[in-house]
């Protein structure tokens, strides 16, 4: 057998191998997500699935980059246009690179939405955001509310005080104050997602305020410092460290007493969403344009802005009785 | 096809004209057989417009190849290729916020190319320092720059007429990138194998010290090299960002490493002295159709680096294997 015998034969059988029979009348959906191999990420997956599952006749292609570039992600939408998928639900790495193959995705009729990282209007049907600052905003007072029955003092622990995303949940947080009687926010503190300066503003915080009964830190570093804080000055029990932080991260601080819970969006969720309205879109059960309700089974449905942008829930809630759970997923 | 395994002899005994024929049948072989494969494997391949969206996942990382083949035909190497698309990608974000239009845009782009390119050349033949150690270093240099200008933020907004170099079509299924890619092919060939600046690039690569005794201009000629490997990243640097239509540091990472598979694949000696421009035009669409064909089965793009790594050890292993085995 010549060399080149040999190389075409084991190109051959590897190519056959992973080749795989697709069925014509079956609704194939691609989720293209920012790199392979990210818990956040695969768990979203593990929702698609049982998107799919629920709507039947669906197939979920997973895909995505080894990093997460855009390049990546063009070359993995080109393949998936070529093969004449129904639908892509991206998450993008990049929201104007991907706009020239996601609007020729579109061009070809295939329903194109983005997902917890948007993409530029002129590129896809519709966006799902994993919440909206009004959610956000009421689940952090929420959040530290539910364990003050008394009501009492609590201060923010936030980023940079430019932090567009961080002002805008501070913000909306303050306007539903009203709702929560009792509830007095002393101080909103700035510790510039760094560790050290976070873990500083929080030991102030409980210098200047004895009577501090929680600290809100919408901030995945914030919430960890403060945590780190509360502990070490032996307050677990008095103050209750509370805010926006990662299941992974903050597994220690739920076992430990320094947080009751905590939120973000749940990445099961998401990939659930997405699907299931990607799913509405491209069997035409539902339209994509400002004003419109499209449903995400489960969830509940979505109700799309001037932008096509649409918010799909609360940020779920971890304590003691899932952070087991999730800790290990992102 | 068993007349043709006489014609894989040991590379290092026989004539060039020889081995180089018979390397570029191999690989020529080789993107045959994954032509074929990747028809029976998936229902979508053979269309002309998929084919032409394939080209896309190579072209850029071949024009670079083209002038990085020259540059490690003559003993030595360029790993900032990638970060050069990134310093020229952000030059050219920074100018369309200045409002400058397509013309000046594409004058940017080549001209920070050729500005790093002689930055490189400078330092290895002027200094005399290792080009691997250089651009190592000029690979941290120049895509720093890019981050310190850009951080977290983008360039966008560039002119609707600076979209035709990565998404226009010349005519039909022929994109502008494939058919610069296709002309690029045929200067180079003849650069190389044509013109006594080709010889000269052999003559470096093979003995440097003869070179010089030769009257060849050695330090001169590598100048050139890193000049033109500098001038090609600020062409695939123009093109990508055309097709991208945005900038961000991170643009091109790890295209370097992509660029030096695509030579080697296609045969050029990584010790220098050997290659040939058809084998790199070959190995880069065996590449590109080898990851096009993967991703229409939806492989994950690591089992794809996988599978492009044992491929390139494969064709490289397999001849030597062949000769190795037959004498005993």
């Amino acid at each position: 057998m010549s060399v080149k015998k040999k190389i075409m034969s084991t190109v051959a059988v590897m190519a056959a191998m992973t080749a795989t029979a697709a069925h014509a009348d079956e609704m194939r959906v691609a989720l293209v997500v920012k790199a392979l191999g990210i818990g956040f990420f695969e768990a979203a997956a593990k929702g698609a699935e049982e998107a799919a599952a629920e709507l039947g006749n669906t197939e979920i292609i997973y895909t995505g980059p080894t990093d997460t570039t855009a390049e990546g992600q063009i070359e993995v939408i080109n393949a998936l246009i070529a093969q004449g998928v129904n639908a892509i639900a991206v998450s993008a790495n990049d929201a104007d690179a991907l706009v020239p193959a996601l609007k020729k995705a579109m061009d070809r009729g295939i329903t194109v939405i983005s997902w917890d990282s948007g993409v530029a209007p002129d590129g896809r049907m519709m966006h799902l955001n994993p919440s909206s600052t009004e959610l956000i905003g009421n689940t952090i007072i929420k959040l530290a509310a539910d364990h003050m029955p008394d009501g009492g003092d609590v201060a923010i622990l936030s980023a940079t005080a430019t932090a567009t995303n961080q002002n805008a949940w501070i913000e909306a947080a303050k306007a539903v104050l009203p709702n929560y009687p009792g509830i007095n926010l002393v101080a909103t503190v700035y510790g510039d997602d760094l560790s050290d300066k976070s873990y500083r503003e929080a030991e102030g915080l409980m210098a200047t305020y004895p009577d501090l009964k929680a600290i809100i830190a919408p901030t995945t570093v914030g919430i960890l410092a403060a945590c780190q804080a509360v502990t070490d000055a032996g307050k677990i029990g008095q103050v209750n460290v509370t805010g926006l932080g990662l299941p992974s991260e903050m597994a220690g601080c739920v076992e430990s007493g320094a947080t009751e819970s905590f939120a973000i969006w749940n990445p099961i969720d998401l990939g659930y969403a997405a699907t299931y309205i990607a799913h509405e879109l491209a069997s035409g059960n539902a339209k994509a344009e400002p004003g419109a309700s499209i449903s995400m089974g489960r969830i509940g449905s979505v109700t799309l802005d001037d932008t096509n942008t649409g918010a799909m829930s609360d940020p779920f809630t971890y304590d003691a009785s899932n952070i087991e759970q999730f800790k290990s997923i992102f | 096809m068993n007349s043709t395994s006489h014609f894989v002899p040991d590379r290092l005994q026989s004539p060039l004209a020889r081995r180089l024929k018979s390397w570029e049948t191999l690989l020529l072989g080789v993107a045959v057989a994954i032509f074929i494969a990747n028809s029976f494997a998936s229902p979508y391949f053979l269309n002309a417009w998929n084919l032409s969206d394939a080209t896309f996942n190579f072209t850029e990382k071949a024009m670079i190849a083209f002038a990085m083949a020259l540059l490690i035909i003559s003993g030595e190497i360029d790993l900032s290729v990638a970060s050069i698309i990134a310093l020229a990608s952000t030059a050219m974000g920074a100018a369309v916020q200045l409002g400058v239009g397509t013309p000046g845009l594409v004058a940017i782009g080549l001209g920070v190319g050729l500005a790093a390119g002689a930055f490189n050349g400078f330092l290895v033949t002027r200094l005399g320092l290792p080009s691997i150690v250089v651009t190592i270093g000029t690979m941290s240099l120049f895509r720093g720059i890019a981050f310190i200008v850009l951080g977290d933020q983008a360039y966008r907004g560039y002119p609707e007429s600076f979209a035709y170099f990565g998404q226009g079509y010349v005519w039909w299924v022929l994109s502008f990138e494939l058919v610069l890619f296709a002309v690029l092919a045929v200067i180079y060939g003849i650069v190389l194998h044509k013109t006594n600046f080709g010889r000269a690039i052999y003559a470096i690569g093979n003995n440097p010290t003869g070179a010089v005794f030769s009257g060849i201009r050695v330090q001169r000629v590598k100048f050139t090299l890193f000049l033109l490997t500098g001038l090609m990243s600020g062409i695939a640097a123009i093109c990508l960002t055309s097709r991208l239509g945005s900038t961000r540091p991170s643009i091109a990472v790890g295209w370097e490493l992509e660029v030096v598979t695509m030579v080697v694949l296609g045969g050029v000696s990584i010790l220098g002295g050997s290659g040939s421009i058809p084998g790199v035009v070959i190995a880069a669409f065996v590449m590109g159709l080898v990851t096009f064909g993967l991703g229409l089965l939806n492989v994950p793009g690591i089992v794809m680096s996988i599978f492009i790594g044992a491929m390139l050890i494969a064709v490289i292993a397999l001849p030597r294997l062949w000769t190795m085995w037959r004498r005993h």
